[in-house]
């Protein structure tokens, strides 16, 4: 772009007002800016107490009204901003990523006091992260994308080290920052591979989705095409790592295990639905582009199938449930890659309802499983081994309850919501005629009861001598095992309302599944995801 | 009267008193046994009802051979599912059976005051009764999968937290094989709903779909083998059979009762309602290897039943047996052979119910499960001796009991099927005859063996308490009435292959199924 066409745009910009369609991701930057400030104007006595809980308010604030009239819909125009930005997405999507930063900072009001930490940094870089993961899933441009990607895995980079006290955590960061910044590398390469395939061909605004796409629409490869197959393929690598497919998961054990267990259940959300949104909307417009889906979808299958595969199998002997958390999210990616492939075979839109079901889902269970979790940790956030589960259910029965709710989610277990979602994902499967995937998906399914249900156990067994006198009425509890801490009355309404929602979805899913305005489409046309 | 929304009930009531249960975890004893009671009654009350009624509705009241027919939508109605309730003829027994022994086993996990933490064990299992209710009534197969698996959770904690022993191991190996023979039915289910691309899981659209094909357009193989084996993996098919002796051992009582009872007949109720009827051709294909699977359960398993020695693990296998006379009734392909099977479901269900309970109460009185540390029983507790001894020769299948017609129809209808298999069977009479007089005799008569004998002598040894009566009486009750009375379970089943019934109903018409289009509410 040169300055005359740059100006005239800009003026377009200005006098369309369409700052007024990033509202939501202003509000969460404003929001950090303003818990920093805050900090300084407050007594210090009070900032541990009153920052976590302004930033939750703030949170929860937009949250609510970005599901109102507010949120500002685009009929007529696909993008903003000149082609940088598609048009908002549903105000469920937001809601999604709004809903998860809530929890993870609910989640570290609960861990950040046992560690001797700053905590208006943790909830200022969170506000920052989640405002650049919202322009990310918004991105239409390449270099768009790149920009957000980085911001929040810079960000992720702090909120990853933030406990630097610990050897494990120094690691994580360590390794985290090294992964990452591959990722990057190798997707700025991807980016400058493909803008140059485009330049090849003399295609206006080589950076854009659509116009990248516009590079395969020819059946017939041509000379720039090697490159921009390159690209593609570059670019998928640097997703995969934000979603934590094989063989890009190198990071997770480690990373999710040393950093803070809310920085965890961060990354296990937002960030991987994060990577499925953007990769979801640059697969948007893909139906058309022969040659990119010939070499999407194999490259996408064999990725879903190591990752259920690895993911399982990885988490089988794990002790440590941080890394088991890890692991099993890898094949977790694995079954929303399966539901990738389907929709790029058939490109029907109830799949994009399935992923995005799924996602809901594991959202709800994930943030159960990391609840209790944040709850029975002791200080030492970084070796919660699953023999400190012993007699969970003994001990503490609202959080055994939970944690039993949230893990036969995840393991996809009826009547809770990861069923449906399983269940979602298989019928795309069999409907794309994936018969080796769907098989590889119930192999997983299976080994994955093995380590979910063994956790459950351990939560739930109890020894055997305890029934046989039992007349008594009193259990020998093990001194060994201290007892996790009294959830309070805020903890019980967050972590019931997780699992209560994980059981009504499981039993009832209303309209969540489906568009209502068109039942039973199996159109290939436009479509964007949706979360709520 | 209108009886449409009573299968609702029927799972509503015990899953929203479960709920309640497991909600208030410090509620009373009596206020436990009070909301318990009304849990396990109320479905039982209600298949009664729905039992009794059944024969005398108009056809033109059902759905595809499906009476009661309610739906509900649950939002899944763009995929085709909703929760379409009803019971055709080859589910009300079973139906029939469930109500009954939820009851027994409520009943006796509800006198059993001393199990710690006893709201949350009662919760539970109403939670399980509620998904034990649900999977016979309803005609989406989505539901039928998914009121199945509704138990499995529930089982696991129950073995789990108030198991016996061994159960650190079983709860995990029972949970993970029943999963993976629930994921292979489903993905058989969910190949079915694509392939008829009637975008619906409803079995009786289905069905129509098939009838409209005519003969099949794609390959059943594939189909049915995930549908037989996943059943078969849930019935404790040969060589899939592992997980069933130790995870009864291992279970609290009245889950082995519920679970063994009733929740394992899904796979075979599949087969029959589902698998057969949607898949014809696979069926025919995939019967050779059903019956070589199948004489590998009576007469294989049937020895090694014959070499345990622990009174429970010895049950979980005899049990495991006697599924291979169903699987047999099945592969023989006739409207005999299905109700055949049926009723040896049912009289199964209700005998397996009451042996786990009684052993169970002989296991208390001795202190111990093996055999070999038994004896003289019947000296201290004969009423118990007597219970026990009905239920054994029940199981055996001697005439008087619902399981001798089970078994005679499955020897007719296998030997008008293929006569060298029907002769091998009729060694399992004598392998049961064997283990199961054995049983007694070395429970109850004879001498108090050595490590039995200062207990005997030294301690109050109690004869049935009430709280096992009831429900020896109930199942044994119910097992004499349809021993003398089979049709009272037949009938419907014969009705839904479209063949008279014995004894016609009382307005003296006989209701013919097959008319699928009237769907009211």
């Amino acid at each position: 772009m040169n300055a005359e066409t740059i100006f005239p745009s800009l003026q377009t910009m200005a006098e369309s007002n369409q700052w007024v369609y990033l509202w939501p991701q202003i509000a969460l930057v404003v929001l950090g800016l303003g818990l920093l400030v805050l900090e300084m104007l407050l007594p210090r006595k009070r900032v541990g107490t009153l920052v976590p809980a302004v930033a939750l308010a703030g949170f929860a604030l937009i949250g609510v009204l970005v599901c109102t009239p507010l949120f500002p819909t685009l009929a007529d125009s696909l993008t903003v901003f000149d082609g940088m930005l598609l048009s908002p997405l549903s105000p469920g999507i937001f809601l999604f990523f709004i809903a998860s930063s809530f929890l993870t900072g609910y989640l570290s009001m609960v861990c950040l006091p046992r560690q001797v930490l700053p905590r208006t940094e943790y909830f200022a870089v969170l506000s920052f992260v989640t405002a650049a993961i919202l322009v990310l899933i918004h991105a239409n441009n390449f270099l768009m994308m790149f920009v957000a990607l980085e911001t929040v895995t810079i960000g992720l980079y702090v909120l990853v080290g933030y406990a630097r006290g610990q050897m494990t955590t120094l690691e994580a960061a360590l390794k985290y920052l090294l992964t990452g910044a591959m990722s990057s590398a190798m997707l700025l390469f991807g980016i400058v591979l493909l803008y140059g395939a485009g330049a090849i061909k003399g295609i206006a605004d080589p950076l854009n989705y659509q116009s990248v796409l516009q590079l395969f629409k020819d059946a017939q490869l041509g000379a720039g095409d090697s490159l921009a197959l390159c690209g593609v393929a570059l670019t998928l690598c640097a997703v995969a790592f934000k979603l934590g497919a094989v063989p890009f998961h190198i990071w997770v054990p480690d990373v999710y295990q040393g950093a803070l267990t809310p920085t965890t259940a961060f990354l296990a959300v937002s960030s991987k639905a994060a990577g499925f949104v953007v990769l979801l909307c640059m697969l948007m417009f893909s139906f058309d582009a022969q040659s990119l889906k010939e070499l999407l979808i194999p490259l996408l299958s064999l990725l879903a199938a190591l990752s259920i595969l690895f993911g399982n199998l990885g988490a089988l002997s794990q002790r440590n449930v941080k890394r088991l958390m890890g692991l099993s999210g890898v094949s977790h990616a694995g079954y929303l890659l399966l539901g990738v492939v389907a929709y790029l075979t058939l490109g029907h839109v109830s799949m994009l309802y399935a992923i995005a079901f799924y996602l809901l889902a594991y959202m709800l269970a994930s943030y159960a499983v990391f609840g209790v979790m944040s709850h029975v940790a002791t200080n030492i956030d970084d070796f919660q081994e699953m023999q400190d589960y012993r007699m969970l259910l003994e001990k503490c029965p609202f959080l055994g309850g939970v944690l039993c709710v949230g893990l036969g989610s995840l393991a996809g277990i009826p009547p809770c919501a990861g069923f449906i979602g399983k269940l979602l994902i298989f019928i795309c499967a069999v409907q794309a005629q994936l018969y080796w995937l769907l098989g590889i998906g119930i192999f997983g399914v299976v080994v994955s009861i093995y380590y979910y249900f063994g956790w459950m156990r351990a939560a739930v067994y109890r020894p055997w001598r305890s029934s046989q006198d039992s007349s008594s009425g009193k259990i020998p509890m093990e001194s060994a095992q201290p007892s996790p801490e009294v959830p309070s009355v805020w903890s019980r309404l967050v972590l019931g309302a997780l699992a209560a929602a994980v059981l009504l979805l499981g039993l009832f899913q209303g309209s969540l599944v489906s568009d209502p305005a068109n039942p039973r489409q199996v159109s290939s046309q436009t479509s964007v995801p949706q979360d709520n | 009267m209108s009886y449409h929304y009573l299968p609702l009930i029927a799972v509503l009531v015990p899953m929203a008193l479960g709920l309640f249960l497991l909600w208030q975890g410090r509620l009373g004893t009596r206020a436990t046994q009070a909301l318990g009671f009304v849990g396990f009654l109320v479905p039982c009350v209600i298949a009664v009802i729905l039992w009794k009624n059944f024969s005398c509705i108009p056809p033109s009241d059902l759905y595809g051979g499906f009476a009661y027919f309610g739906d509900f939508d649950t939002g899944l109605a763009d995929f085709g599912i909703s929760l379409k309730m009803g019971i055709n003829g080859i589910g009300l027994p079973l139906y029939l059976l469930a109500g009954i022994v939820g009851l027994a086993a409520g009943w006796y996990a509800l006198s059993t005051t001393e199990a710690p933490k006893f709201p949350t064990y009662i919760g539970l299992l109403l939670f399980m009764q509620a998904g034990l209710m649900g999977v016979f009534s309803t005609i989406d197969i989505f539901f039928f999968y998914f009121f199945h698996e509704f138990a499995l959770i529930p089982t696991f904690i129950l073995i789990a937290f108030w198991g016996g022993r061994g159960r650190r191991t079983a709860a995990i190996e029972m949970t993970t094989y029943l999963t993976l023979g629930a994921m292979l039915s489903l993905a058989g289910l969910i190949g079915l709903y694509v392939k008829f691309d009637v975008q619906s899981f409803d079995l009786v659209q289905l069905k129509n779909a098939l009838a409209g094909a005519g003969a099949v357009a794609f390959a059943q193989d594939n189909w049915y083998a995930l549908l037989l084996f996943g059943f078969g993996i849930l019935v404790s098919l040969f060589p899939f059979h592992m997980w069933a002796p130790r995870g009864y051992a291992a279970a609290p009582t009245p889950a082995a009762m519920l679970h063994a009872g009733v929740l394992k007949k899904f796979g075979l109720y599949g087969l029959i309602q589902i698998a057969v009827v949607l898949l014809p051709e696979g069926a025919k294909d995939w019967t050779n290897t059903l019956v070589i699977l199948a004489l590998g359960n009576v007469i294989l398993i049937g020895l090694v039943t014959m070499a345990q020695r622990n009174l429970k693990i010895m049950l979980g296998y005899s049990s495991v047996m006697h599924m291979g006379y169903a699987f047999l009734a099945v592969a023989a392909m006739s409207v005999a052979g299905y109700s055949a099977a049926i009723l040896l479901l049912f009289a199964h269900g209700l005998s397996v119910a009451a042996l786990f309970m009684l052993s169970n109460a002989v296991g208390r009185r001795t202190g111990s499960f093996d055999m070999g540390e038994m004896g003289g029983l019947a000296q201290k507790a004969p009423v118990l001796a007597a219970f026990f001894i009905a239920a054994m020769f029940a199981s055996i299948g001697l005439p008087g009991f619902a399981n001798f017609w089970g078994e005679l129809g499955v020897f007719l209808s296998v030997w008008a099927f293929k006569p060298w298999v029907a002769a091998l069977i009729c060694l399992g009479i004598v392998i049961s005859a064997v283990y199961g007089l054995r049983a007694v005799s070395r429970i109850f008569f004879g001498q108090p063996s050595k490590a039995f004998e200062k207990r005997f002598e030294d301690t109050e040894i109690s004869d049935i308490t009430l709280g096992e009566r009831v429900p020896a009486l109930i199942l044994l009750g119910a097992l004499m009435v349809a021993g003398f009375c089979p049709w009272l379970v037949t009938d419907s089943v014969n009705t839904a292959y479209g063949a008279a019934p014995v004894k016609a109903c009382a307005a003296g018409e006989t209701p013919v199924p097959v008319q699928p289009a009237s769907v009211s509410q």
